[in-house]
């Protein structure tokens, strides 16, 4: 299936082919990545710039490892201290980057639907590195990517989100992709940060551990950020570790060979023992090298990349 | 003596139940008997074959900007939008630069009014100074300086013992007290309506209980203190069952609904549209029918624009980032017509009652009827006549509309006040 977007924005608009398309594509650059010359000149000659509004070193560096394997001249931003605080608009500063001559632009900002408002300014690929509490694209595709990799294929497979939901656009874009894929989504969390609106997505919402873990293949945990806007969400990082805390005990409440997922960075003996984030069932790292192979996809597919040309 | 004769139009005028089709004349600015011959002789006919021939409108709630910030709005340029959109009274909030909490600018805003208004314009003040909600603005002074009401527009006090000292002192004047009903707290930073399409979109909501509670609270106070207070675009299905409760038992209270709120839901925001993004924001389908039904019942006494300019580039930003409010006194009467008169709900009279004499009562502005000796502020549209409003195409100087490239039904043809044509349909003719 071919790939017809200038931009990715958010899972909620890809299709299950379209998502299988990354994933194909993300195949090939994987098997790259396991070569001694680790490198493709599919960008050559294009200029990447990472536009990071808000910090997140593990994303950026992700991104930028990626559109070097691709060849590309990579330039990252960190915007903190640039163009807002100025008072310039967010077209005007992307309207520069486009005249310096950027090629590709990928973006991380507070403010949800920021991604899509830039993709329409621009005639250059957009790609949403996070948008506030919107999506997450690529994380959620790096997640079903490594999912899809242990199980085949994620039709079928029962998957608990466990944690901050409401502030997360890793959860709201995984909820879009594991569905798209097949699987059955259940929230579970303190009702505060897991509102019963979700269900309206088509998910199950839990608040109670033991019968949301019970028949889970996989339980993907969310970083509680208990100094942010959550500061009165819950009423401490200990009452939700007794509570909602994943541990040995509470693990052995889902399948046997379940899988731990988490996308960083973690608190250790917070939403996870530590134990448990290094034990064989957790993919934690696989999902970290995954996310560069998928990166490359994204990259390559909306620069007018082919599936089937990229293995070269 | 100068005279206006309109002829074979369908008159309706909601306050005295008058539908009919007929002559409508207007003599020295006032709605006259038919006069002598001679007077018709020399009077300015005006054919409305086909047309409504009705009250001019009364909005009791527009922002128009001035003083402190032209870029967005005029006197001239708000009182144009008026006119074309068919009103020919406007109620303007005080929320101003600086804000309407003395005098002097009571009389500043009356002088440009005088200079460069189009229809009728009513200031009101402020309830605090500075709008801060924190010391009581001199309310009796303002009053006599010509206000109608007072309002911290566009702001709520949060101080309930402040908000009951400002009722009961309000009330000794005859003054009514608007209010913009929302408790801080509870809407926190939102930016849109707190639920589903909020949580789907990861925007940070506006909780109606926000709205609920300080309509509440305000219906209490109206309650202890027999005080008037009018509620500002109700958005909310509980505020609505609150305030019909609190009407049965005779309370002093009156409210209004917008255009956009009866017409709307948040649905419009998974575009991330920023001329969507409004305070309150647009709720969902169960507010909305609740509010068509209020209307119908009584329960909200009027419709009421909001009239909110916001220059293009404020509005060309980051959902997060735009601010609140929206444009609505050129497309005010046709989505009313849409909502009330078109959908088969009302008859054209009843429809048009939410736009004449029912805000006019509300603040005893004598305006919004057809009635012999009123004002000779009347309009003639066609209802059925088909438009779509364009991207710089108003005579605001904003275009922050909802319905930008949205057909809507029902045109303005003419617009006159005190007996003055000022808007032909096309064109603002004259400086009322
Ligand atoms: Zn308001
Ligand atoms: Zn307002």
């Amino acid at each position: 299936m071919p790939w017809n977007r200038k931009d990715l924005i958010s899972i909620e608009q890809l299709s299950a082919e379209e998502i299988n398309t990354i994933f194909e594509t993300a195949d090939a650059f994987k098997k790259v990545l396991g070569r001694k010359t680790a490198k493709t000149p599919a960008l050559r000659g294009k200029n990447v710039v990472n536009l990071f509004f808000e910090n997140s070193t593990r994303t950026r560096v992700a991104f930028e490892m990626a559109a070097k394997r691709l060849s590309a001249d990579v330039t990252s931003l960190d915007m903190k201290t640039s163009s807002t605080a100025k008072g310039e608009t967010l077209r005007d500063t992307v309207e520069n980057i486009r005249a310096l001559q950027a090629d590709i632009i990928i973006i991380r900002h507070s403010a949800p639907g920021s991604a899509g408002y830039i993709a329409k300014i621009l005639d250059i690929p957009v790609l949403n590195a996070g948008d506030g509490a919107h999506e997450h694209p690529t994380q959620a595709l790096l997640d079903c990517f490594t999912l899809r990799e242990k199980w085949g294929s994620l039709k079928g497979r029962k998957v608990a989100i466990l944690g901050d939901i409401l502030y997360s656009r890793v959860a709201r874009s995984n909820i879009w992709a594991m569905q798209k894929l097949g699987a059955e989504v259940t929230l579970v969390g303190p009702s505060t940060l897991v509102p019963k609106q979700f269900e309206k997505l088509g998910v199950k919402v839990s608040h109670e551990l033991k019968p949301a873990l019970a028949d889970k293949d996989a339980v993907m945990l969310l970083r509680i950020q208990h100094e942010r806007q959550n500061a009165s969400a819950f009423p401490s990082l200990n009452e939700y570790k007794s509570m909602f805390g994943l541990n040995a005990d509470r693990f052995s409440w889902l399948k046997k060979d379940a899988i731990i997922m988490h996308p960083g960075p973690i608190n250790r003996g917070v939403e996870i023992d530590s134990d448990l984030a290094d034990c064989s069932q957790s993919v934690i790292l696989e999902q970290v090298t995954n996310g560069l192979a998928v990166r490359m996809a994204a990259l390559y597919l909306c620069n007018g990349g082919s599936a089937e040309a990229a293995i070269a | 003596m100068s005279a206006i004769w309109i002829k074979n139009g369908r008159i309706i005028d909601p306050k005295t139940e008058r539908d009919e089709l007929g002559d409508l004349f207007i003599v020295d600015g006032k709605i006259a008997e038919k006069p002598s011959q001679d007077i018709l002789d020399t009077a300015e006919t005006i054919d409305a074959e086909g047309l409504v021939v009705a009250p001019g409108l009364v909005d009791l709630h527009v922002h128009f900007r001035v003083p402190g910030q032209k870029h967005k709005e005029t006197i001239q340029s708000g009182t144009a939008a008026a006119a074309a959109g068919g009103f020919t009274s406007v109620v303007c909030m005080p929320n101003t630069s600086p804000s309407v909490d003395n005098t002097g600018t009571v009389q500043l805003i009356k002088d440009i009014v005088d200079k460069e208004a189009v229809v009728n314009v009513f200031p009101t003040g402020t309830i605090t100074m500075g709008r801060q909600g924190e010391a009581l603005a001199p309310t009796g002074s303002l009053s006599r300086s010509g206000i109608v009401a007072i309002t911290d527009g566009g702001k709520c006090v949060q101080n309930a013992g402040l908000m009951r000292r400002a009722v009961q002192y309000a009330h000794m004047f005859g003054i009514p007290v608007i209010d913009h009903c929302q408790d801080y707290q509870l809407s926190g930073d939102g930016v849109m309506n707190e639920g589903f399409v909020s949580t789907k979109l990861g925007l940070k909501g506006i909780h109606k209980g926000a709205e609920d509670i300080i309509v509440a609270r305000d219906i209490v106070l109206s309650t202890h203190t027999k005080a008037h207070i009018h509620l500002q675009h109700i958005s909310s299905k509980l505020a609505v069952e609150i305030i019909r409760r609190a009407k049965s038992r005779g309370i002093n209270i009156t409210a209004e609904a917008t255009p956009h709120h009866i017409d709307l839901t948040d649905s419009e925001i998974e575009s991330f549209n920023t001329n969507f993004k409004m305070n309150p924001p647009l709720r969902e389908e169960e507010d909305r029918l609740a509010l068509i039904e209020a209307l119908e019942d009584g329960t909200i006494d009027c419709i009421a624009t909001g009239h909110a300019p916001h220059t293009d580039y404020e509005k060309d930003v980051e959902f997060d980032y735009a601010p609140f409010g929206v444009i609505g006194l050129e497309t005010a009467l046709s989505v009313t017509l849409g909502q009330f008169y078109h959908s088969k709900r009302l008859s054209l009279a009843k429809a048009l009652s939410f736009l004449t004499y029912k805000p006019s009562e509300i603040l005893h502005l004598n305006k919004g009827t057809l009635g012999v000796g009123a004002d000779g502020d009347v309009i003639l549209f066609d209802p059925d006549e088909t438009w779509t409003p364009k991207f710089r195409g108003f005579f605001s100087k904003s275009s922050n509309s909802p319905w930008l490239d949205r057909e809507l039904k029902g045109k303005v043809k003419k617009t006159i006040v005190s007996g003055k044509l000022v808007f032909d349909g096309s064109e603002i003719l004259a400086n009322g």
